[in-house]
């Protein structure tokens, strides 16, 4: 369960550039809620997986793991409760260590780091046998280097990177955003499945309204640091993308009357 | 060329073949610019000759010399890690402060070790001469190095350090503590360099401060060319290249000052040096042109 209590995040504070990332911001995640996000460019959606994973501090308020308070918290400290999947498929694994050693450094997260060798049999067939799931054709080649792959490969692997040691809580940083539609939505059936599979605790951010409602429990939306919707249940599963986007609208016109009334 | 100045040649590649694993620990596995190397080299070797004299036992006194070329190398990565120090200034930084404390380890430039037990002496019993013994005990010594060197880069915390230098971002969200890493690594490259200052005081009898001159240099021509011309496919083959190439380049030099129709003298080796670095250096790129025009 992830709960963020009234929590703050302003960047370059008391500049010109002055940014309020995230205002207040009051949320509760359930155990096992699969929960996508979606907004604008700078409405917060990063700043609040940054804020999870531990990379982004808060000024103010309180991020609570499983009942545990982890405002600072290392990002280190905080991968034994939380594991990521960037949008970028080359900043989620090393390029120059082979697919073993990808997966043996993640199975190794959220565990005391030691002299042992950190490929052993054991850690091979598991890792041949979570490769061979995917079934990418990849299973011959644990041996290379990560940097071979293609995006797609490289994406899946990151999602059994995520989940070979599955954690408290997933973050799924437009982990799709990258790749072409076909491989996408490869990826996107991948993360449904693993994440149903394991009942993981799940925030996705995405920017296809599309994806937003097909996959998850329940949709927020941010805008400007705030959530300004959050559907769940029968009124999101009936929720059609135009209607999505209407809102979406809405609430940018409304703000854009905000500022008209602050301006006269 | 004699066999002596063969035999020599390949003795100055094996010892600084521990420089070398060093460099490569910090430039490749890292990714951190280390020049405190240059200042750690003669530290182990200034400690070293220093304790041997005032009567500690040799075996002690290099051990003694390995850490305070590790310490030098904590200090390196506490002022980048801790203090946000650049790397390369943080480095620099360390290295002429040794410059200092090396003639205050030695209380003179030099310290000489004449007569004095080293770590070679239990074996000279053994009737081989000099300038097979050293060598002989240099080989043993580097194949246990390079023996843990690979088992420690293959193990958990060595896995965590090399997703430090090559994706810090991954490293963090995979749980690995990347300053404590660089701490680390950077400490035990400049211990090696210290192990490599210790011996190299032993043998060449005595140590001097100008001693680490260009070490970071010659370091980095042995693991560039290591790369070039030695398989670099897992972290075993990268710790044998560092030696070979480290042998080559001696090697090299050796050829270089003995090829007397080129006139070369031993006030040239600088300048070889560099010539050798910019050779292996440019080695790749080269390779890539001459391909591009066989193609057309």
């Amino acid at each position: 369960m992830i709960r963020l209590e009234d929590v703050s995040v302003t960047f370059n504070a008391g500049s010109a550039l002055e940014t309020r990332a995230l205002r207040s911001l009051q949320l509760t995640i359930a155990a096992g809620e699969f929960v996508t996000v979606i907004g604008s460019n700078g409405a917060g959606k990063s700043t609040l997986l940054n804020l999870i994973a531990g990379e982004t501090e808060s000024d103010s308020g309180h991020i609570l793991i499983d009942g545990s308070d982890v405002s600072g918290w290392s990002t280190a400290r905080r991968s034994a409760l939380v594991a990521r999947v960037f949008q970028d498929p080359i900043s989620g694994s090393c390029d120059n260590l082979t697919l073993e050693e990808n997966l043996a450094l993640a199975s190794s997260r959220g565990a005391r780091r030691g002299f042992r060798r950190a490929i052993n049999r054991e850690r091979q067939r598991l890792f041949q046998q979570k490769i061979s799931e995917l079934g990418l054709g990849l299973d011959s080649r644990l041996n290379d280097r990560m940097g071979q792959l293609s995006g797609g490969q490289r994406q899946a692997v990151s999602l059994v990177m995520a989940t070979i040691n599955p954690m408290k809580i997933l973050l799924l940083d437009e982990h799709t955003a990258a790749l072409d539609p076909k491989t996408a939505a490869f990826v996107m059936a991948l993360t449904e499945r693993i994440v149903r599979e394991l009942s993981q605790t799940t925030l996705m951010v995405t920017h296809s309204m599309r994806q937003a409602l097909d996959h998850g429990d329940r949709t927020l939306m941010l805008h400007e640091g705030r959530v300004v919707l959050d559907v769940a249940g029968r009124e999101r599963s009936h929720m059609q993308v135009e209607e999505l986007l209407h809102l979406f609208e809405q609430v940018r016109g409304q703000q854009l009357d905000d500022d008209q009334l602050l301006l006269d | 060329m004699s066999l002596i100045a063969l035999l020599g040649a390949i003795e100055a590649g094996l010892l600084f073949g521990l420089v070398a694993l060093g460099v490569f620990i910090s430039f490749r596995i890292l990714d951190f610019p280390d020049l405190t190397v240059d200042g750690s080299l003669p530290l182990g070797a200034a400690t070293a000759a220093t304790l041997i004299v005032s009567g500690i036992d040799p075996y002690l006194a290099t051990l003694t010399a390995m850490a305070a070329g590790a310490s030098a190398g904590l200090i390196t990565a506490l002022l980048h890690v801790r203090l946000g120090i650049l790397h390369l200034l943080a480095s620099i930084l360390t290295m002429i402060s040794l410059h200092s404390i090396n003639l205050r380890v030695m209380g003179k430039p030099n310290q000489a070790l004449l007569g004095e037990a080293t770590v070679f002496t239990p074996f000279e019993g053994a009737g081989l001469p000099a300038y097979w013994l050293i060598p002989l005990f240099l080989l043993l010594l580097l194949a246990a190095v390079v023996w843990l060197v690979d088992r420690f880069l293959t193990s958990e915390i060595g896995l965590g350090m090399r997703a430090t230098g090559a994706n810090p971002r991954m490293a963090a969200a995979q749980g690995i503590e990347t300053g404590r890493m660089k701490m680390l690594g950077i400490a035990l490259s400049n211990g090696l360099v210290g192990l490599a200052g210790a011996l190299f005081a032993q043998i060449q009898g005595g140590a001097d401060i100008t001693m680490g001159v260009g070490v970071i240099v010659v370091g980095l021509a042995a693991v560039i060319l290591g790369e070039t011309l030695f398989s670099t496919r897992t972290m075993l083959f990268a710790a044998i290249g560092c030696i070979v190439g480290s042998i080559v380049y001696r090697l090299a030099i050796a050829f270089a000052l003995n090829a007397g129709f080129l006139g070369l003298q031993a006030q040239d080796l600088k300048l070889i040096t560099a010539v050798l670095v910019v050779i292996a250096m440019s080695l790749p790129a080269l390779r890539r042109q001459w391909r591009r025009t066989q193609r057309r």
